[in-house]
């Protein structure tokens, strides 16, 4: 018996919300993590780590994210880890965040002036000490928006964990649609949701672009 | 760590996965015109001086750029039947994927045509160019110029994402690995191939924008890099 859709079905997509949400965060933050320990690996002075930094980062922007999830979901089984959705979810979408943030990161760390470079390393500071008081707290200005603008690519891709099981907002809206058969209103439903996530993200990274542009 | 890697599963099923790749060429081909087209319009509506087209065309840059792409094939695909509108599963992925570029589009574009410099139109106009030979000759080469490079990397992202219209059985790439799957059981396998198929297209199309660069405004610039 198809029942009909109800408001009790809205309130079932928009809770899963908090799914997406976790999701989301977890791989920012993984992506966030791993994504600096790449960067410094794409700017660093030794031409072999760069190219390997690079390969991976074009390697992973390469490729399309639901076939590094299905290998990440069917990969991690064979090398023995007995893997949950939400986890090989959560790892694929890291490493996928992680290449696009040292990407990004990269293009703000380079286009701080070299001569700041060469003045922090006539004072004798070394690479790391470089990077770390001089010129990350100038890139990191420039950043910022560009880093939430990609937060939004991240909310909207945890959809994709809906293809190996994971539920999270586009599951419960097709598990809703089984059950229902209002398609229309599910979706739209769904839509609505990673919409007002999405658009608040979108706009405060706007704000975040103006304000810290001012002083330039 | 006792698994047998048996790539040799899928040697019968070539042919499959070499037509799947062919689809999406196809498929990323004819959203790259329908898409441009549709920014094109877009970038266009945008900076109109008619008040209406603009919130429009903001509208339609706001719902899709933050709205997911999954979402949007399903509304097409699933949705829009009951409103009478029935599509096939390719014409709704190609439907979906347009309108989803088209959105991206509009936004590189407008951007372009913003960062050409007012007195660059003044100058035009003072040499006694009409407004559409302005627009056409002045605006638009310098602002396919700027864009250039943000337009090509957003098509090879379209040309990945066409992998998730395999949700909704569109014939393509990853649909054929899925099938693929389905038939050997092998899923590391056909995904492990599937992916660095998508890998080869990209590299494709990547030197093919470099190369098409070149020829229209000159050898792309590695200062950069």
């Amino acid at each position: 018996m198809i029942r009909t859709f109800s408001f009790l079905d809205v309130v079932f997509i928009v809770s899963a919300l908090r799914f997406t949400l976790a999701l989301a965060g977890i791989a920012f933050c993984g992506g966030a993590l791993l994504g600096a320990v790449v960067l410094v690996l794409r700017v660093l002075p030794l031409a072999l780590l760069n190219w390997l930094a690079a390969g991976y980062i074009g390697l992973l922007q390469g490729t399309p994210l639901l076939g590094q999830l299905f290998l990440f979901y069917f990969g991690l089984s064979i090398v023995g880890f007995n893997v949950s959705a939400w986890f090989a979810a959560t790892l694929a979408l890291s490493f996928y965040a992680s290449a696009f943030l040292a990407e990004i990161w990269r293009g703000c760390v380079q286009s701080v002036p070299r001569t700041q470079w060469e003045a922090s390393a006539a004072l004798g500071l070394t690479f790391l000490q470089q990077l770390r008081w001089v010129v990350v707290p100038q890139a990191l200005r420039l950043a910022v928006p560009p880093t939430v603008g990609f937060g939004v690519q991240v909310v909207k891709n945890t959809s994709l964990a809906s293809a190996i099981g994971f539920v999270e907002l586009m599951r419960a809206g097709q598990i809703v649609n089984n059950a229902t058969f209002s398609p229309l209103s599910t979706y739209l439903t769904a839509a609505a949701c990673y919409w007002a996530i999405c658009f608040s993200m979108s706009r405060l990274s706007q704000r975040l672009e103006r304000r810290l542009h001012v002083a330039h | 760590m006792n698994y047998s890697f048996q790539f040799g599963a899928l040697a019968p099923y070539g042919d499959l996965i070499v037509e799947g790749a062919f689809q999406t060429l196809r498929l990323s081909a004819i959203t790259m015109a329908v898409g441009l087209a549709i920014g094109l319009a877009g970038a266009l509506a945008r900076t109109s001086r008619v008040a209406p087209a603009r919130w429009a065309a903001t509208a339609y840059v706001e719902v899709i750029r933050n709205t997911p792409l999954l979402v949007q094939l399903f509304v097409v695909f699933f949705g829009l039947p009951s409103l009478g509108v029935k599509l096939g599963a390719g014409a709704a992925a190609l439907v979906a994927l347009s309108v989803n570029l088209g959105a991206y589009a509009t936004e590189i574009i407008r951007a372009g045509i913003d960062s050409v410099h007012k007195s660059q139109v003044e100058a035009g106009l003072s040499l006694g160019l009409t407004n559409l030979q302005v627009f056409r000759h002045i605006v638009l080469y310098q602002a396919s110029k700027a864009v250039y490079p943000a337009l090509a990397s957003q098509f090879i992202l379209l040309m990945l994402a066409t992998s998730i219209a395999s949700q909704i059985g569109t014939d393509e790439l990853f649909h054929a690995g899925a099938y693929v799957d389905s038939r050997t059981f092998r899923s590391f396998e056909v995904y492990a191939v599937i992916t660095t198929v998508y890998l080869i297209l990209a590299l494709i199309f990547r030197a093919l924008f470099g190369a098409l660069h070149a020829v229209a405004f000159g050898p792309l610039s590695r200062r950069r890099r």
